[in-house]
């Protein structure tokens, strides 16, 4: 009974019935999602549609699973091509094409689920003979807390935006008080007073935040905007509160405060992801076709400065030419105006699978084909 | 007779193709065609003003030729001469494409007004049942320039919003308004706004330029001085000032001792450089020259001059001008258009085959396919050598290459099967292709240079070529799957074994199809990765190529599992046209994405249509087969 069960679903899990309703599911999502992205961006599309296993869609408050995700297709497809072959496995050089362009297949779908899980994105912006020795995130924040009192060197803790969120409060060996946050929006716009009398009075009692209002926004998911979140958090030392601040990345300048004979800043930021060596712009040029305001070309002169405090080294940085170092690739992404670079820095340890992968599915693709116009060439001949 | 019927038919066709490499009899006069060679920097590229004129054209009224209000033909050099120099001629000219009635009314224009009255009673039939059109949709300059306020003020309002979200009326109003501007900057590129004698004026500055320089100086420096020398000088600096700002087609060389050589100008701006060098810029006085001579309608001294400054620019620009002569040539030899037409034969005579003369009409269809595949081999090498670029730069290009890459595949098909529907298959997707590659030129230039993102030839020849041969395969496909069904369900023609070796050719394109969409896909997400940072980005090309492969992939897959037949792969096969022309038009028509570099939305309709059409195909092959003709016992 149970073995006759058992082979039922064995017999759907290694079917090419469930291989193309697999296909077409996935050819609809793709589908639906290239025209979401009208609406929610890029990354939002990806977030709902491929990197989740259910895509809920909103109906008034509820949100209901409509359609299998990325994870779940992509999963059961890779299900599926394994068992079929383990199970219809016959050595022969007729099928090996078919074994080798599949085999590149897994490939590509785990490391397409790997560079989901761990790329991580930054950008660099540099100006002309400017130095950084970090990249900032384009979509997360942190809170960052600095003690200054040395000015050649920031002492720094850094809160990612998660645990404000959360509401976790935070104690670290390197500050004297512990941070409690005590509100959080992710996105929000920054008003003065004055120009936002509707406001509800604020829970803030330092620094710049009785003096502005926080509108709270709907979250964006738009290639070209950012999200602003805003924070208040509570700084409370061993003998009581030091008081309430307003934290935002709409804010921009840090806000200073001095406590146990040390200064202190506090700013929300764009998570910054230090590195071991730095960076300096030394030269930026780009050009436009004359008479036209297309773009030619942009490139980055920059020279990398190691560690070891060495003359560095000097490169080129331009359009479709990278540079990887450090296990981090460094592209030139934009420009602001003629003195200022943009550069979009990539951290991803999987990059070469689909390189691999894509190589090996096109040579089983090629090999099969050749076998079939061979044999087709022959029945003719016949 | 049928046994010569193939020769006489290619033979036919070449003369008739390789007529436009020639000169007409009742053409333009040599002059004007040798004006239209000269080069100038225009958009970013050394094109001959023959290209500026045509695709000025093509952008504000979607056709090439011109005719005047008393319906003379101009070509488009003749036509780019008045707009030159002779404005007050060249604004009665209907050249400014209004088709939106909210715009029309805007211009004053309603039904009444713009019926074209007929004077012949044949005419008139012929506009009562469309051949000729009913109602005027070509404006002049002078009919719209009474409400260029009006049309500037509502596309102020329109301008601002997004392309994609613009209503008809706003679109209509941003679009003829850019149209006007083009217009102008070329009314005003060799000649200021007004003068009726630019030549008689330069020569006059050139006498008084030393007096005139002295007295502005002095005047400057404060000392005594000639005022009304030094105003009129400043008032002729003012007039270049006006020139330079309000052009953007650089006809004038650079000087011999120029820093950059590649530095073209302006006229106006080349004029501005008049006082600083003590001389007028000779190119300048040349175009001054031409316009006077055209003017005076002295054809002579007008070629004499074109020759004269055609010969400087010979000497010291010997490479760009060969480029520019070769791209005349092209533009009037209009290989594409031939080519059209020769497939169109083509498919007649392969559908001919069928009915009668299955041999003759058979090795007609296939010469005429042969013919035109060469045309276009030799259409698209000479892009790619003008450009300096791999086949596909563009959406243009794509249209080009889809349709060389399926009719290059067809001729294999029917080399190896010798039963015309190779022939009718390349017929037909050739002769849509160069249709669609016709509307999309009406953007503008389509040798256009390239963004700096897209700037590399080797990506551009490996990713770009190898997916848009994958496009033109699963295209071809489809498109063999279309002629099982009509030859099927509305002839007897479709025999077992003509059936069989028709679900045996759409299967080979399909697996074929399938390897160059995966591996053009492939090297796209590796592009990106060189570029971008990452393999795979979810933008709505990328979607609609990987679309394309996953399609192909659950054909295959399908058939191998049984789950379908001849028919059921006939009936995938067409959907696979919806799904190829999705990924190549719908996906630009978001307006999203790294890819969204040619929007078009008036081809929105006709990709809604060509849908519905393979939808009813795929209903019509689902018929049972007792209504089929060819299968009915």
């Amino acid at each position: 009974m149970i073995t006759e069960y058992l082979r039922q679903v064995r017999s759907v899990f290694v079917s090419l019935r469930l291989t193309v309703v697999l296909i077409a599911l996935s050819i609809v999502l793709v589908f639906w999602a290239t025209l979401d992205q009208v609406h929610l961006g890029v990354w939002g599309v990806q977030q709902k549609f491929f990197h989740s296993f259910l895509v809920y869609q909103g109906l008034g408050e509820l949100r209901i699973p409509v359609y299998p995700g990325g994870y779940l297709i992509g999963g059961l497809l890779l299900v599926n091509l394994l068992s079929a072959h383990l199970y219809r496995f016959k050595a022969g050089w007729r099928k090996s094409g078919i074994w080798i362009a599949h085999a590149g297949l897994v490939l590509l779908l785990l490391g397409e689920l790997a560079s989901g899980l761990l790329q991580r994105d930054y950008q660099m912006r540099l100006d002309e003979g400017e130095t950084k020795n970090y990249a900032e995130s384009t979509r997360r924040n942190e809170l960052a807390i600095i003690d200054a009192t040395d000015p050649d060197f920031d002492d720094v803790v850094a809160i990612p935006e998660s645990l404000l969120a959360g509401g976790t409060v935070v104690q670290n060996p390197k500050l004297p008080f512990k941070v409690v946050p005590k509100g959080y929006v992710p996105n929000s716009e920054i008003r003065m007073r004055a120009e936002a009398p509707n406001a509800p009075p604020s829970p803030a009692t330092a620094g710049m935040g009785p003096m502005v209002a926080v509108v709270p926004l709907e979250v964006t998911y738009k290639e070209d905007e950012r999200n602003l979140p805003s924070a208040f958090v509570e700084l409370v030392g061993p003998d009581g509160t030091l008081g309430t601040w307003l934290v935002s990345a709409g804010l921009g300048n840090p806000q200073s405060f001095p406590y146990g004979g040390r200064s202190w800043k506090i700013v929300m930021r764009p998570e910054r992801r230090y590195q071991p060596f730095s960076l300096t712009l030394e030269k930026f040029s780009h050009d436009i076709y004359p008479g036209t305001d297309i773009p030619k070309n942009f490139s980055s002169k920059v020279r990398i400065n190691a560690p070891d405090g060495g003359p560095g080294r000097e490169v080129l940085i331009y359009m479709n030419n990278p540079l990887r170092y450090a296990g981090l690739t460094y592209y030139q992404a934009g420009f602001d105006g003629d003195r200022t670079a943009i550069l979009q820095v990539v951290r991803n340890p999987s990059w070469l699978v689909p390189y691999i992968s894509c190589a090996a599915i096109a040579l089983g693709l090629a090999v099969q084909f050749l076998i079939h116009l061979v044999g087709f060439a022959r029945g003719r001949r016949a | 007779m049928t046994r010569r019927m193939p020769l006489f038919v290619v033979l036919i066709a070449a003369v008739c193709a390789l007529a436009g490499l020639f000169p007409q009899p009742g053409g333009p006069p040599p002059a004007v065609t040798a004006f239209g060679r000269l080069p100038v920097l225009s958009e970013g590229r050394m094109k001959p003003l023959d290209s500026v004129a045509r695709s000025t054209l093509l952008v504000i009224q979607g056709r090439q030729r011109v005719m005047t209000p008393d319906d003379r033909e101009l070509t488009p050099d003749e036509w780019l001469l008045d707009v030159l120099f002779f404005p007050e001629r060249a604004d009665t000219y209907r050249v400014f494409v209004v088709d939106n009635t909210d715009l029309l009314s805007l211009i004053g224009k309603n039904d009444e007004n713009l019926r074209i009255r007929y004077e012949k009673t044949s005419e008139q039939v012929a506009a009562m049942i469309g051949i000729l059109s009913s109602s005027q949709r070509r404006m002049s300059f002078n009919e719209i320039a009474p409400y260029l306020s009006q049309i500037e003020a509502q596309e102020k309002l329109a301008e601002p919003v997004l392309p994609q979200s613009r209503t008809r009326f706003q679109a209509a109003v941003v679009q003829l308004y850019g149209n006007l501007a083009h217009y102008l900057r070329l009314r005003r590129a060799l000649v200021p706004e007004g003068s009726k004698d630019f030549l008689g004026e330069l020569l006059r500055l050139r006498e008084g330029l030393s007096d005139g320089v002295a007295a502005v100086r002095a005047k400057e420096a404060g000392k005594p001085h000639d005022e009304a020398k030094a105003a009129a000088l400043i008032a002729e600096g003012q007039k270049f000032v006006a020139m330079a700002e309000s052009t953007d087609l650089l006809a004038i060389p650079p000087d011999d001792d120029d820093a950059e050589p590649g530095a073209w100008h302006s006229a106006g701006h080349a004029l501005l450089e008049t006082f600083g060098k003590g001389d007028v810029n000779a190119a300048v006085l040349a175009y001054a020259g031409m316009g006077y001579a055209w003017r005076q309608n002295e054809l002579a001294s007008f070629g004499h001059i074109v020759r004269l400054y055609g010969t400087s620019l010979e000497r010291r620009f010997d490479r760009q001008v060969r480029k520019t002569r070769i791209e005349t040539i092209f533009n009037q030899a209009e290989p594409f258009y031939a080519c059209m037409m020769i497939y169109l034969a083509a498919f007649l005579f392969a559908a001919l085959s069928w009915l009668k003369w299955p041999e003759a009409a058979r090795r007609s269809a296939l010469g005429l396919v042969a013919l035109g595949w060469a045309l276009a081999t030799a259409g698209i090498a000479t892009r790619m050598w003008l450009e300096g670029r791999p086949p596909v730069t563009n959406l243009y290009s794509s249209a080009l290459f889809i349709g060389w890459g399926s009719v290059g595949l067809c001729l294999i098909l029917e080399a190896t099967h010798r039963n015309a529907i190779g022939s009718a298959a390349a017929g037909m997707i050739g002769f849509a292709t160069l249709l669609i590659a016709h509307h999309l030129a009406l953007a503008g230039d389509t040798l256009e240079m390239m963004r700096a993102v897209l700037d590399s030839n080797f990506w551009l020849a490996t990713h770009v070529v190898v997916v848009v041969t994958g496009y033109a395969s699963t295209f071809l496909a489809g498109m063999l799957a279309v002629i099982y069904v009509l030859r099927g369900v509305f002839t007897r023609t479709l025999d077992r074994a003509s059936a069989d070796a028709l679900g045996r050719m759409i299967y080979g394109i399909v697996c074929f199809a399938t390897l160059f969409s995966f591996v053009g896909t492939a090297l796209g997400g590796i592009w990106a990765d060189q570029s971008w940072g990452r393999f795979w980005g979810w933008d709505p090309k990328e979607n609609g190529a990987l679309i394309i492969v996953l399609w192909n992939a659950l054909i295959l897959h399908a058939r191998w599992g049984g789950l379908i037949r001849q028919r059921g792969l006939v009936c995938l096969a067409i959907f696979g046209n919806i799904v190829t022309s999705w990924s190549w038009f719908g996906t630009n028509m978001l307006g999203i994405g790294l890819h969204s570099y040619g929007f078009t939305q008036a081809a929105f309709w006709w990709l809604a249509g060509f849908i519905v059409l393979q939808l009813a195909l795929i209903a019509v092959a689902n018929l049972p087969l007792g209504k089929w003709r060819s299968f009915r016992a």
